[in-house]
């Protein structure tokens, strides 16, 4: 089923000359993991605003197209109905926390929705709890560790029970160590309670081991979507300037020498058991 | 290079007298910095910081780069030539009377580069350059600090960013706890995993591989796809010729 | 910096942070009645030392010794300028009672610092908007002074970036002449009036994104409840204010230059 569809979605923000993104026509189903990626000003964040209505509600501007989310379109709901469907996670953890207190700040969309207190308590506990972060409960979001930050944020639209959470390049201010285990989480998210995951990355080195589904993106339209083993053997991948994976490239270096690993690795471990298998297979 | 939190910024803000030793001395070009102004040591030690949304504030990206030399004195000639030449480096000309404010991200960052390397100072410390750049973005910035760097500049980058040390192959302090707990070629750092993992950091992809394909005979310091591939290469067609 | 130290929240637990702010805040309006009641030395300097205990309960001893350092500079230019005017125009029989004068106002406007350091000290923000929202002020305002709150030690630490990142471009802020000096500041306000802006774009976003305005009736995670110990405060208060009236207006207060003249 499809949770989110759009149709001939172009948009221009207020005062643009050109659209931001054209003629975007994308299906996901409910419980994948898509990875949006693309150069810088490529359109990638615009796409996200558009899922959750900031577009066109928030930023005004030409939006042609729709844009169906959980059976519902964007531009006949407001932002806060959508917001009970669609959680969006920010890039920059410091502005997208308020409160003094981490527990106020999950419960903070809760209040909005002027949701029973007990039901509120409820959802603050277990989504401090599914983001490993509930012993900070009491703590000030400004306290803490930007990967700390980011939970908290993760947290805080997971409480309002979202099927789909659209994350805007949610590692970038964070370090390796920090940026895999937020990925690990969202990725259980995925995995355990089904929630459609999207992904705005540009390190696919760290993401891309856990996506079903990656979607380029270059000059506000969609160049290839595929399946994160088959996106990154298209020539256009390298033209448009992607980073591909040292993995992805280490084996694409290999096929041009005529070494066939059998598949794309997405995680140095898998290079590494490809490597080995073609090793002990030549011996044999 | 270590984790958010390690001490890099604050060791590097050491080198501009922005921070000033509480014990033990800091020399710059033989300058202890406890004996010079903030400015007389940027005349010498360009600062690049990580956020350009802190430094811009002119109307016109020339009057930008110009900001800097306006306060070290320079004469209107030599400003205007400068400005000229830092624009010309970055890419930037056609920018030249644009507002900075209307330019996107990457340009930003570039147009906070071109205002220090206006002066043309002898060492340039950059703060967590590659934060939020795309892949085209850091290739280009790769090349123009190696470049930099062969035209005889200091240059010290401030980064967890592992996978782009690896491709430019520097000298490499590794930070933790503010302490430095390693100092040597990115060869020897980078590829020691207990090193890294006190820093807080992960090896390359690549060396990632290296280290599990050990017990083949392979090398453990490998850090670039390139000789990944020739090592590979080599040892299937040893093998063969046997 | 040093002043605003003393006025900072402190999170930690003592009997007089459990007390309801608008229990706090009436006995913080009592405290101010008295010290403006009296103007001799002696009940002023019952008052000031009466609020020790309180400290002491409340753990706030640094942050109020800080705030008492950081407020000698007002109150040495408070006791000059009672000096001097008093002495040209007061009509004081000594010089002495010229400075018993001059301290006892120096000491209400501390009595007013210390107060209000107890106070804020011991009020968590989250605590004191709550408390205005049930006293009908719209959620809004109380948002909006949260927000403030949250961001002030965000916003200090970047303008300690913009300033360094300036510096480090050759701005000396400290040279030039009056005018010049004002001009320094420009590479400073404007960066830092940019990110406000595009801090409070990317903040609205996140707020609409996360329900904000859904419902009229809006929850709140936590309500205040006046408790025994609310009401027991603010009788205590409300006693000692009485009998402050009292001995105000039926009691005899002799100055402390009468004590050591006839004592």
């Amino acid at each position: 089923m499809a949770i989110l569809e759009t149709r001939n979605l172009t948009y221009t923000y207020p005062f643009a000359e050109n659209p931001a993104i054209k003629d975007i026509n994308l299906t996901i189903e409910k419980g994948e993991f898509v990875i949006i990626t693309g150069p810088s000003g490529c359109g990638k964040t615009t796409l996200c605003r558009c899922f959750n209505g900031l577009i066109p509600h928030f930023y005004g501007g030409n939006l042609e197209g729709d844009v169906i989310v959980a059976g519902l379109n964007t531009r006949e709901h407001p932002i806060y109905e959508l917001a009970k469907h669609v959680g969006l996670v920010f890039q920059n953890p410091e502005n997208q926390l308020f409160a003094l207190t981490v527990e106020k700040d999950v419960a903070f969309g809760l209040e909005n929705l002027g949701l029973p207190r007990e039901e509120i308590h409820r959802r603050v506990d277990w989504a401090l709890r599914v983001t490993g972060i509930y012993d900070l409960k009491d703590r000030a979001p400004f306290e803490l560790s930007g990967g700390q930050q980011q939970r908290v944020a993760i947290a805080s639209v997971l409480a309002m029970q979202p099927e789909i959470i659209v994350l805007d390049e949610p590692t970038s201010f964070l370090d390796p160590l920090s940026a895999k285990s937020i990925l690990e989480s969202i990725y259980q998210l995925n995995r355990e309670l089904g929630i459609t995951v999207i992904l705005v990355e540009h390190r696919l080195d760290l993401a891309v081991r856990y996506a079903n589904r990656v979607i380029i993106m270059d000059q506000g339209r969609i160049i290839l979507d595929n399946s994160p083993r088959e996106v990154f053997l298209d020539a256009r991948v390298k033209l448009i300037g992607v980073g591909l994976p040292k993995v992805v490239r280490l084996y694409l270096l290999l096929r041009e020498d005529n070494v066939d690993l059998g598949r794309t690795p997405l995680s140095p471990e898998e290079l590494s058991d490809l490597i080995v298998g073609v090793l002990k297979s030549d011996k044999s | 290079m270590g984790q958010n939190g390690a001490g890099k910024t604050t060791l590097v803000k050491h080198f501009i007298g922005l921070l000033r030793p509480t014990r033990g001395r800091v020399l710059v070009d033989g300058v202890d910095t406890r004996n010079a102004s903030v400015a007389e040591l940027a005349r010498k030690v360009g600062f690049v910081f990580q956020n350009p949304d802190h430094q811009l504030f002119s109307e016109t990206v020339e009057e930008e780069i110009a900001f800097a030399l306006r306060n070290f004195g320079f004469s209107e000639k030599t400003i205007k030539e400068r400005v000229d030449w830092a624009l010309n480096l970055l890419d930037l000309t056609r920018y030249r009377k644009t507002s900075p404010f209307m330019l996107s991200g990457g340009e930003r960052k570039r147009v906070a580069l071109a205002s220090v390397l206006a002066w043309d100072p002898k060492i340039l410390i950059l703060d967590e350059p590659t934060i939020g750049q795309d892949a085209y973005q850091k290739e280009r910035l790769r090349h123009f600090i190696i470049q930099l760097n062969q035209q005889g500049k200091t240059v010290i980058v401030v980064t967890h960013d592992i996978e782009f040390v690896a491709e430019c192959e520097p000298r490499v302090i590794l930070m933790a706890n503010g302490r430095i707990i390693a100092d040597g070629e990115a060869r020897e750092v980078l590829t020691d995993p207990t090193l890294v993992k006190e820093a807080s950091l992960m090896p390359p992809e690549i060396t990632q591989v290296f280290i599990r394909l050990n017990d083949f005979g392979f090398p453990r310091k490998v850090l670039g796809v390139y000789e990944a591939k020739r090592l590979i290469l080599e040892y299937l067609r040893g093998r063969a010729g046997k | 910096m040093s002043v605003f130290e003393g006025l900072r929240f402190r999170n930690i637990s003592s009997p007089i942070h459990r007390i309801d702010p608008r229990a706090k805040f009436i006995y913080v309006c009592i405290l101010f009645a008295i010290a403006v009641l009296f103007s001799q030395l002696i009940p002023l300097l019952i008052l000031f030392f009466s609020q020790i205990p309180l400290v002491i309960m409340a753990k706030v001893k640094r942050e109020w010794l800080r705030l008492m350092r950081g407020t000698m500079f007002f109150a040495a230019l408070i006791f000059i300028t009672n000096m001097i005017s008093l002495y040209f125009y007061g009509g004081y029989p000594s010089l002495l009672s010229i400075i018993e004068r001059s301290v006892a106002m120096t000491l209400r406007f501390i009595i007013l610092v210390e107060s209000f350091s107890i106070f804020f000290a011991t009020t968590s923000p989250d605590m004191l908007s709550l408390s205005l929202e049930q006293m009908g002020v719209p959620y809004e305002f109380c948002f909006a002074f949260i927000t403030a709150i949250r961001f002030v030690p965000v916003l200090a630490e970047e303008a300690q970036s913009i300033m360094d990142a300036q510096k480090a471009r050759g701005l000396e802020l400290e040279r030039g002449n009056f005018i010049k000096r004002i001009r320094n500041y420009i590479p400073i306000l404007i960066p830092l009036i940019v990110s406000a802006i595009r801090r409070s774009m990317e903040l609205a976003e996140a707020m609409e994104s996360r329900a904000w305005g859904a419902s009229k009736k809006r929850t709140n995670l936590y309500t205040l409840k006046m408790g025994v110990k609310d009401y027991l405060f603010i009788s205590i208060s409300i006693i000692i204010l009485v009998l402050s009236l009292y001995v105000c207006f039926f009691v005899y207060i002799p100055s402390l230059a009468e004590l050591i003249r006839f004592g």
